[in-house]
């Protein structure tokens, strides 16, 4: 019993002190930045950073965005707000639930582009085009990146980071004793299907893929190589017809690409797909360019151990997807986002965070200098080439189409539906 | 009056509590879920007020019984639930039977048949996602791997990713987490029979088989309806398992929970609530008549 009571005296005069702490730092630094116009004005005390970036690269890259953050920020108190688990699903399902009870963070991850309507739509998030003014951003990003970013008129979060999801990645040895040149690259998918012959032929998997999403993945890229960059962003926007030949075409040979895949894939999530990559087990493997920190984790090197370019017939298109922070309305402390906002969007922000995650500033103007080779090569394609928004990692489609499309990919790849109705389900899904 | 409410009134203060409780988060959440079920609440704009809902009645249920998608969620379930419950009963029964008979270590071999259930379904998922790894042929682990050490090649197969029949594969870490239980059951059943009974078949000349047969047997009736109301109840509520052996986006393992989680998260909560009151009404379909005939004998 005394000690019972020793523990609640503890825990009350912890809690005491707890709320004479925050009093105390609400009022030192009360409207230090607030005061500028409608966007991110008010409490800047803290700031409060919902994120899934709780483990291995990510988490490096958070700190090392955040050790930016103290520097640049230093009245504003971060509080890391990541939730782990599901590859972000456990973090989105809490905070749609945090949305709707109107206990928003103060600003949190998204990927950027179309997975953020259904937040628009609700009203949750706000405008922050006068911050892209205020930080001078217009001029930094691409023009390509701001048109993807921007819904009627409006711009919804600032990117921290850019990956690029069409990249195959390739073991030499396997190349080499299936009679390849691993230096070789595709120019359609046509001839790509000759080399995947001739992996098959020498016994090993020719295509390694993952779960459904990596499957969506490995879909999307085959519409940009054979609708090219236009009919395929014209897939979201309506002007290419989901029923048309040519997106049966591209079906065709998507299914003809499954048929080299290996068939434990359902099982496995994208770091298995790649580790038969590294380990010699497979020749081929569509992924996002994160997949260039598994290959450095397992000491690889390229182009002695690994090759990688862009998905056959994909050349000069650069599929984006890009992770992003907001400004939610109702966030408790609006100025202590848009300081973080500021840091994001910054360019020694945008460096220390993607030197660490293994991503490519959003900015062109970052100083890119010691960043790695793969990093370097997509640095140079993100500046030149046409930038096309990913389906898998929602930068294309809204969550709902996403899921539909997901669903229709799986009962297609496990033999529950033809071409035909795969084509329809499809078109279905877009349509809502 | 008075009278009747000092008689009445403390059981009824005393039961309060938890009829307010049971009124607000079972009965009062059942009519919320049913509400939203009926409207056209699918997206997130709808969900915060920022457009309006309307009432569209059975709508979402026609929809969702119509479509090949949530059809093939109910055979799932329905192929789910029937081998889960066999397996379950026939293994149980079985173990319970061997156990009864006086054996060295029962102790031991009660506490070895218990212990799966200890483990929870998304830790035991994770070790049999590696065990029902569908490749065959050379790259094989798991159970196809034993079965080639074993010179068994022909049966290996492709376990959960057989589009018709994979949700059979998940019943093998079920049954095998749940026989035991099932086991303790049926071996609690056994042992609440007086030995009397027993004796006073064998004096009427009944061979050791008859004694089961028509005596022991019988008596373990109301055993083996609970039972099957038990595992019953859980395989149709089934979500944890498949979700950490599959993943909720493979076609092959969707029941409906997995599609309620995934309406869910996509925003679309009318049709999540309508598949809730589908899984509702199917539990009760199984549940009521047990409570109306416990209900029955208990008067």
């Amino acid at each position: 019993m005394r000690v019972n009571r020793r523990v609640a005296a503890t825990v009350a005069s912890a809690a005491v002190l707890g709320l004479s702490l925050t009093a105390c730092s609400s009022d030192d630094s009360d409207g230090s930045d607030g005061g500028s116009a409608s966007a991110g004005a008010g409490d800047a005390s803290e700031v409060e950073v919902f994120t899934w970036w709780a483990a291995g690269s990510e988490k490096a890259g958070l700190d090392a965005l955040v050790n930016v953050f103290n520097d640049q920020h230093a009245d504003t108190k971060f509080v890391n707000g990541a939730v782990a688990g599901g590859a972000g699903s456990a973090a989105k399902d809490l905070l749609q639930s945090r949305l709707q009870t109107n206990d928003p963070p103060d600003t949190f991850q998204a990927h950027a582009g179309a997975e953020l309507q259904d937040y628009i739509d609700a009203g949750q998030i706000q405008d922050v085009s006068n911050l892209y003014d205020e930080f001078g951003l217009k001029e930094a990003f691409p023009k390509d990146l701001l048109d993807r970013l921007t819904v009627d008129g409006k711009i919804y979060s600032i990117p921290s980071n850019i990956h690029r999801a069409n990249v195959v990645w390739a073991n030499p040895t396997v190349l080499k004793d299936a009679g390849l040149d691993p230096s070789a690259t595709y120019d359609s998918m046509d001839d790509w299907f000759t080399a995947l012959d001739a992996v098959k032929k020498s016994g090993k998997t020719a295509l390694s893929v993952a779960t459904t999403w990596t499957q969506v993945n490995l879909l999307e890229t085959v519409l940009i190589s054979d609708l090219g960059a236009d009919g395929y962003s014209g897939l979201w926007d309506g002007s290419t017809d989901w029923a048309g030949s040519d997106v049966t075409d591209a079906l065709t040979d998507f299914q003809k690409l499954m048929s080299y895949t290996n068939t434990d894939r359902d099982g496995l999530d994208w770091p298995d797909a790649t580790q038969q990559i590294i380990d010699g087990t497979a020749g081929f493997n569509v992924m996002g360019d994160w997949a260039e920190a598994a290959f450095e984790e397992a000491d690889k090197k390229a182009p002695a151990d690994y090759v990688y370019f862009p998905v056959p017939g994909t050349d000069g298109v650069f599929d984006f997807l890009a992770d992003s922070f907001t400004l939610p309305v109702g966030a408790p402390h609006p100025g202590g986002a848009k300081n973080w906002l500021e840091t994001v969007g910054s360019a020694e922000g945008q460096e220390a965070f993607n030197k660490a995650k293994g991503s490519i500033p959003a900015r062109t103007d970052a100083d890119t200098s010691d960043f790695s080779d793969y990093q370097q090569t997509a640095i140079e394609s993100f500046g030149k080439d046409t930038i096309v928004s990913s389906l898998a990692h929602g930068a294309a489609a809204p969550v709902a189409t996403l899921n539909a499309i997901t669903d229709a990919t799986s009962k297609f790849t496990t033999g529950a539906s033809d071409l035909a109705t795969y084509q329809s389900d499809l078109a279905a899904a877009v349509k809502g | 009056m008075t009278q009747r409410i000092r008689r009445l009134g403390p059981p009824l203060l005393l039961l309060a509590p938890s009829l307010v409780l049971v009124g607000v988060f079972v009965y009062g959440l059942i009519g919320a879920n049913f509400a939203k079920s009926v409207t056209d609440d699918h997206s997130a704009a709808t969900a915060n007020g920022v457009e309006p809902t309307s009432v569209v009645w059975f709508q979402n249920y026609t929809t969702l019984l119509k479509s090949e998608e949530f059809q093939h969620s109910l055979i799932n379930l329905v192929l789910f639930t029937v081998v889960f419950l066999l397996g379950t009963l026939v293994i149980g029964f079985v173990w319970a039977w061997l156990l009864d008979k006086p054996i060295r270590g029962e102790g031991f071999f009660r506490s070895v048949y218990l212990f799966p259930m200890a483990v929870s379904f998304i830790a035991s998922g994770v070790v049999w996602r590696w065990l029902l790894n569908s490749t065959q042929g050379e790259g094989a682990s798991g159970l196809n791997r034993l079965f080639q050490m074993v010179g068994l090649d022909f049966l290996q197969n492709n376990w959960w990713n057989n589009v018709t029949f994979g949700i059979l594969a998940i019943t093998i870490p079920a049954i095998w987490q749940l026989s035991g239980y099932v086991m303790a059951l049926f071996l609690a059943g056994f042992r609440g029979i007086p030995d009397e009974l027993r004796e006073a078949g064998r004096m009427d000349g009944a061979s050791e088989w008859q004694v089961y047969r028509h005596v022991l047997f019988p008596q373990l009736t109301p055993i083996m309806l609970s039972a099957l109301i038990i595992i019953g109840h859980m395989s149709l509520k089934s979500f944890d398992l498949i979700m950490s052996i599959s993943k909720p986006a493979n076609y092959q393992t969707k029941v409906p929970a997995v599609d309620m989680y995934l309406a869910k998260s996509s925003f679309d909560y009318a049709n999540a609530a309508a598949i809730g009151t589908i899984l509702l009404v199917i539990v009760a379909l199984v549940i009521v008549p047990y409570l109306v005939k416990t209900n029955r004998q208990e008067k």
